[in-house]
C-alpha cells in the first residue's frame, strides 16, 4: 500500500505539522489496557519511586505510538508506513495531575529515494528529546 | 544481579498463534487517541486497497505482552528484575500493514545481551508470520537492566 502523498508532492526539508500531545495518568492506565503492558513503574508512584525513577513513567512505546502519529496523518494511509525505529533516550515521567506531561513531536523528510521518503523526528518534553534516532519510512503513491 | 548470558541465541517461539481481531485494534487506536479510518472502518481500509481494517505501525508490541509469560524475559532463569527493566530501543520493519483477521505466529530470538555502563542490556527479534506463511513484520527490541551489570573490576 502506498501513501495518499505522490512523490511529486515531498522533497527533502518538507516538515510535516507538527502536533503538541498531553499525557496524563489516565492516558497510560488505557495504554495498559490496550497494549497488555501492566509493568507497575506506569501506574504506580510508590513502586516507580521504590526503583529510583522519580514518578510514574509513560510506556516508551506509548511515546513511540504518539510520535508516529505525525507521520501517520501526514501519510494518509498508515500502511504506507513501512518502517519505523526509536531510541528511548530519556523516560517522559507523567505526574498526577490533570496536566500531565506534554510531548512536541516535529518530523522532516530526510530523504527521498525509489519512492520511499524517510522521515526524522524528534519527539520533546520541556525541550528535553524524550526519543532518539526516531525515523520512519513512508512508501509514497 | 547480573542477567544470564546463556540466553543469548534462544528462540522463543510463542506457544500459538494470535488473531488479530477490528476491536482490539479499535482499542490500541483510541488509547493512542489515532482515529484513523483506516483502523476504525472496513471500507475507509478497503478503499485505501486494504483487505481489512489495518493496525497503527507500533501495534504489534502487543504480542511481547499477550505471550510474556513464556518469552525469555520471564523465564525466571534469565535473572531479570521487571521492576528495574526500561524499554531502550524499538524498530517495526512492516513487510505489511498488520490487519484485522490475521492470524499470527511469532518467535522471539534473544540475539544479544551486553553491558552499558552499569546497566545491561538484552536485544531481541521477533519474526512475524501470517497464517499463510506470508512474512508479515521483523519486530527488534532492546530493553535495558537498570544497574544490573557486573560490578567491573579495576
Amino acid at each position: 500500500m502506498a501513501s495518499t502523498l505522490s512523490a511529486a508532492d515531498v522533497e527533502v526539508g518538507t516538515e510535516l505539522p507538527t502536533r503538541t500531545f498531553p499525557i496524563r495518568r489516565a492516558d497510560l492506565v488505557k495504554y495498559c489496557g490496550a497494549s497488555g503492558d501492566f509493568n507497575v513503574i506506569h501506574w504506580n508512584e510508590r513502586t516507580a519511586k521504590a526503583v529510583g525513577l522519580p514518578d510514574v513513567i509513560a510506556h516508551g512505546m506509548f511515546t513511540m505510538a504518539l510520535a508516529g502519529r505525525v507521520v501517520t496523518e501526514w501519510a494518509g494511509d498508515p500502511g504506507a508506513v513501512e518502517s519505523y525505529s526509536v531510541r528511548f533516550s530519556r523516560p517522559v515521567v507523567v505526574p498526577d495531575d490533570d496536566t500531565g506531561a506534554t510531548l512536541d513531536v516535529a518530523g522532516t523528510v530526510e530523504s527521498v529515494d525509489g519512492g520511499r521518503a524517510v522521515i526524522a523526528l524528534t519527539a520533546t518534553v520541556e525541550g528535553n528529546k524524550v526519543l532518539m534516532a526516531a525515523k520512519a519510512v513512508v512508501r509514497l503513491a | 544481579m547480573p542477567v544470564n548470558r546463556a540466553f543469548i541465541g534462544r528462540e522463543y517461539p510463542a506457544s500459538s498463534s494470535y488473531e488479530v481481531g477490528r476491536e482490539h485494534i479499535r482499542r490500541f487506536a483510541e488509547a493512542i487517541g489515532d482515529l484513523s479510518p483506516a483502523y476504525l472502518d472496513p471500507a475507509a481500509a478497503q478503499a485505501l486497497g486494504h483487505p481489512d481494517v489495518i493496525a497503527p505501525p507500533t501495534f504489534l508490541t502487543v504480542l511481547n505482552f499477550r505471550f510474556a509469560t513464556e518469552g525469555p524475559v520471564a523465564d525466571p532463569e534469565l535473572g531479570l528484575d521487571y521492576s528495574l527493566v526500561v524499554h531502550g530501543e524499538q524498530s517495526f520493519e512492516l513487510h505489511r500493514p498488520v490487519r484485522a483477521g490475521d492470524v499470527l505466529t511469532s518467535v522471539q530470538t534473544v540475539t544479544d545481551i551486553k553491558d552499558a555502563g552499569r546497566n545491561e542490556l538484552i536485544q531481541t527479534t521477533t519474526e512475524i508470520t501470517a497464517a499463510d506463511g506470508e512474512r508479515v513484520a521483523t519486530a527488534r527490541s532492546t530493553i535495558v537492566s537498570r544497574g544490573t551489570a557486573a560490578p567491573k573490576e579495576s
